[in-house]
């Protein structure tokens, strides 16, 4: 499916998602509460059939979070990335995607660890390389430490 | 009954042992927690963080030019393809053409080294089963790759050999002729491999039918490479998405449907093969001239995101760049392939033996310092 | 003739009795006396065993390896055992705090005990033998089986989980394979109509039982060779210590000179194996005979008999380090399968065959 197919399949799902065609890939924004049963759709509708999360990460805007999902289909060899907003920057909460990709369990750790984002329904939140008492989210960029060194 | 103090059993009369972080065949600081019932494997979970480096938030306050060679460090056996892919997005960003001779030493490095890591992995299943001797008979190939490397690029293992529009410096005058005997070494010795290892029948029983993981598992895990190729997964980076002239390439990707651990030793072995094709037809015709392009001396990236996606020798590697426009990137993301590929291990390992643990761990081929970053 | 029959070591052992007999008329204090020199003597003996098979094994793994092996410490690297043995001397004996520290310590001494016990009734030459005693196959097969208690005590007594899955897995093999080693025994037993190792030995004058005993007896030895390399936790069977799955099993958490009477006690044990199965097969310190070829048996007989008895040993012994370096580990459920459901069911049937042709008289 060319990028074209896509955008009309997915505004058939969500009509509020909007498009981003600069990059590589098509971008898909939509907001965090959406994201569950939109990502359930692209999962298992057969024309799109998304069945690969190849890179799932996190970027720190400074005045919202954006989760990053990137998706292939090993069918139908189109991708996409779906980017999900998270206003509240204090307890940014958002659904985890395991129950459709098995991979983002340690992904989401990974996420959860270094920017502390909590993923709702999770089967095992844990900070994945930090000690648990580890203070602050060392990917934020108002992240500090003391025995941090400017190059 | 006690045992340090603690009850050695829990409640259900599950077992708890901790694997690493200093284990023999856990290749490193891996450290998985194993609830075992007897020898059976009832539940893993990976415990990671040993060797975590940052390297995603050291990249953000290094320029292009210096953070390619962070990420030699990840997987420090496709240290050559870790930094093609790191040069590649910063090319594709700045949309500069590289030199068709760059391109060729590209790929030519990047082939040894996949044989040289997948020669390092043939010696490790070895070592892991508890044959301690094909590892020597695979670093003796091995030492003549690293030897090669060692005259081109002046490091063994952490080659460093790309710059942002091409490669650092030109391969010396005798490359040709000794990337040649190197790969004759390879093919002359290469039935031993065979004789020592593959046709062992104690051998193959460790691997057949052990650590099955399924097509919908592999996909659904993100597992690339020789491991979710062994499970059917068509997932060669080098084919779906060629860069650096592989399009012009005649190579196989190899897919097994087996899943299981002698599938994924199998397509090991297969690839040392279709690399060593893939350097046969590059050697003799390498192109002549430049090798970098011209780029400024102080690198900015438009604004907007890139995302490069290379093949290493274990899996899918990517990388994602957030940029503002300034000379250093907003946010640097990884997509090791060992990071997707360790949430296989506990699927791929339940119910099985501590052994087969072992013989899972070996063929999936683990590098802990890709998945810490 | 004379020289030669010094090479046998009996000659050797009838001058030192004469000569003690000279200086201790009573005859109880004449056999303790003995009875310390052979201990002495056994004990430097084994010690020096443990060397040099130490040094060959290095040696045969670095031939196999394609690589030199030891080559620095003294000539052709011959020191390096004793320099390696220097340093686990010097290490600290380091007993863990919660470990059970009476069994912790212990068991390193029963595994050798067990381990030199073996050697007792073995012939090494002709006429030369520390104890003729008339049950030596059964005495050795039972004395062996002890070094399980030690493995089981060291694995228990360490307060490692690994060490209990090396023992508990020590437990399950040894007593399996003990079966199949037994009946391969039995079958030279039958064969011979003896149980002392020198009846057996002679019972090979006209030819060693490997050569007359046709296709059943080399079954037992085939058998034997694989049944005890996995009693005695080698290679591919050392699944008790399996470096790679439990980092040392049962003695992970020795060091120092504790851990070097275990390694002794693996040479030591490997030596009492081969040489059984030189014994009971290959004819022990018996020649290379052929039924009545006297001429041919006569020339035979000039090679002294401890060489023949050493030579066989070390034969074997080249063959199970071989293995070794040659073969991966096999799992926990594959060894016992190897055992249960194949080698214990071949060894009766093969014990049957061997009796009916010992009623028979269909061997040579």
């Amino acid at each position: 499916m060319n990028n074209e197919e896509l955008k009309n399949s997915i505004t058939q799902i969500l009509p509020s998602a909007t498009f981003d065609e600069s990059g590589e890939f098509m971008s898909v924004f939509i907001s965090s509460e959406e994201l569950l049963p939109f990502m359930k759709e692209l999962r298992n509708r057969d024309e799109l059939f998304f069945d690969y999360l190849f890179c799932e990460t996190c970027v720190d805007w400074k005045d919202h979070l954006m989760m990053v999902y990137f998706l292939n289909s090993k069918t139908h060899k189109h991708n996409i990335v779906v980017k999900a907003k998270i206003t509240d920057t204090i307890n940014p909460k958002i659904e985890s995607v395991y129950d459709i990709w098995k991979t983002a369990e340690l992904n989401e750790d990974e996420i959860f660890d270094l920017f502390g984002v909590t993923f709702l329904n999770h089967p095992n939140l844990r900070r994945l390389f930090m000690p648990e008492d580890w203070p602050g989210f060392p990917l934020r960029k108002n992240y500090v430490d003391d025995n941090m060194i400017e190059l | 009954m006690k045992l340090l103090g603690e009850d050695i059993v829990t409640e259900t009369g599950e077992f708890i042992i901790n694997m690493g972080p200093q284990h023999p065949s856990t290749h490193g600081v891996l450290h998985l927690k194993i609830w075992l019932d007897g020898e059976t494997i009832k539940k893993i979970e990976p415990h990671l963080g040993y060797i975590h480096r940052s390297i995603e938030k050291m990249s953000e306050k290094m320029s292009y030019r210096q953070f390619i060679y962070l990420t030699s460090r990840m997987d420090y056996l496709s240290a050559h393809m870790n930094n093609q892919a790191c040069a590649l997005v910063v090319e594709k960003a700045l949309q500069v053409e590289v030199p068709e001779r760059a391109k060729a030493i590209r790929i030519l490095l990047a082939e040894l080294s996949r044989i040289g890591s997948h020669l390092l992995w043939f010696a490790s299943v070895g070592l892991d089963l508890g044959g301690v001797t094909p590892f020597f008979y695979a670093f003796r190939e091995r030492e003549a790759i690293n030897s090669l490397m060692e005259e081109n690029c002046g490091a063994r293992l952490t080659q460093n050999f790309h710059v942002p529009g091409g490669i650092l410096e030109d391969v010396n005058p005798d490359f040709q002729k000794r990337v040649k005997e190197v790969i004759k070494q390879l093919k002359d010795n290469f039935h031993e491999y065979d004789e020592i290892l593959t046709g062992n029948v104690i051998f193959q029983n460790r691997l057949k039918g052990v650590g099955y993981l399924s097509k919908e598992d592999a996909i659904s895990l993100g597992c690339s490479g020789p491991t979710a190729r062994a499970s059917g997964v068509v997932c060669d980076i080098r084919k779906s998405n060629p860069y650096d002239g592989y399009e012009k390439l005649e190579f196989d990707e190899v897919v097994l449907t087996g899943g299981d651990s002698w599938a994924r030793y199998q397509v090991r072995m297969a690839e040392m093969l279709q690399s060593i094709k893939i350097i046969e037809q590059m050697i003799d015709n390498m192109p002549e001239g430049d090798i970098v392009a011209k780029t400024k001396n102080v690198i900015k990236l438009p604004k907007g995101e890139f995302y490069q996606r290379v093949e290493t020798a274990r899996g899918e590697l990517g990388v994602y760049i957030v940029s503002e426009g300034a000379a250093t990137p907003y946010r640097c993301k990884y997509r090791s392939p060992n990071f997707a590929n360790l949430s296989a291990i506990p699927i791929a390992a339940k119910g099985g033996k501590i052994g087969d643990l072992i013989a899972i761990m070996a063929t999936v081929d683990l590098i802990i310092p890709d998945i810490d970053r | 003739m004379k020289i030669l029959l010094a090479y046998s070591l009996s000659g050797f052992a009838s001058y030192l009795h004469r000569l003690l007999s000279g200086f201790i008329p009573d005859a109880f204090w004449l056999m303790v006396t003995e009875m310390v020199i052979t201990g002495v003597c056994l004990l430097v003996f084994l010690i020096l065993l443990a060397f040099f098979l130490g040094y060959m094994e290095r040696k045969v793994a670095a031939f196999m390896e394609i690589r030199f092996g030891p080559n620095r410490v003294g000539p052709k690297g011959t020191l390096q055992i004793v320099a390696d043995t220097v340093k686990l001397l010097f290490k600290e004996g380091l007993t863990p705090d919660l470990s059970d520290k009476f069994l912790f310590n212990l068991a390193p001494g029963i595994i050798v005990i067990s381990a030199m016990l073996a050697v007792a009734p073995i012939a090494f030459a002709k006429g030369f033998q520390i104890w003729d005693i008339n049950i030596g196959v059964l005495y050795i097969s039972s004395v062996s089986s002890i070094a399980v208690i030690g493995i089981l005590m060291a694995g228990w007594s360490s307060s490692n989980k690994y060490s209990i899955i090396g023992a508990m897995r020590a437990g399950a093999q040894i007593v399996s394979y003990e079966l199949s080693v037994g009946l391969s025994l039995i079958s030279i037993v039958v064969l011979s109509g003896s149980l002392s190792l020198n009846d057996i030995v002679e019972s090979q004058a006209n030819g060693w039982w490997i050569l007359k005993g046709h296709i059943p007896v080399l079954i037992s030895f085939v058998i034997f060779v694989v049944a005890s390399t996995a009693e005695i936790n080698r290679a591919p069977f050392d699944l008790v210590e399996a470096d790679q799955e439990l980092t040392g099993g049962f003695n992970t958490e020795y060091g120092g000179m504790k851990f070097a009477m275990f390694l002794m006690s693996e040479y030591i044990n490997l030596f009492v194996v081969s040489a059984v199965a030189a014994t009971l097969f290959l004819g022990g310190w018996m020649p290379f005979h052929i039924g009545n070829f006297t001429a041919f048996n006569h020339i035979m007989d000039y090679i002294p008999s401890s060489i023949w008895f050493f030579g066989k040993t070390l034969f074997i012994i080249f063959i199970i380090m071989q293995f070794r370096w040659t073969f991966p580990r096999l799992r926990i459920d594959q060894l016992l399968n190897l055992e249960w459901k194949y080698l214990l069911p071949i060894s009766m049937i093969n014990v049957l065959l061997v009796t009916l042709m010992a009623i028979m008289g269909w061997h040579f």
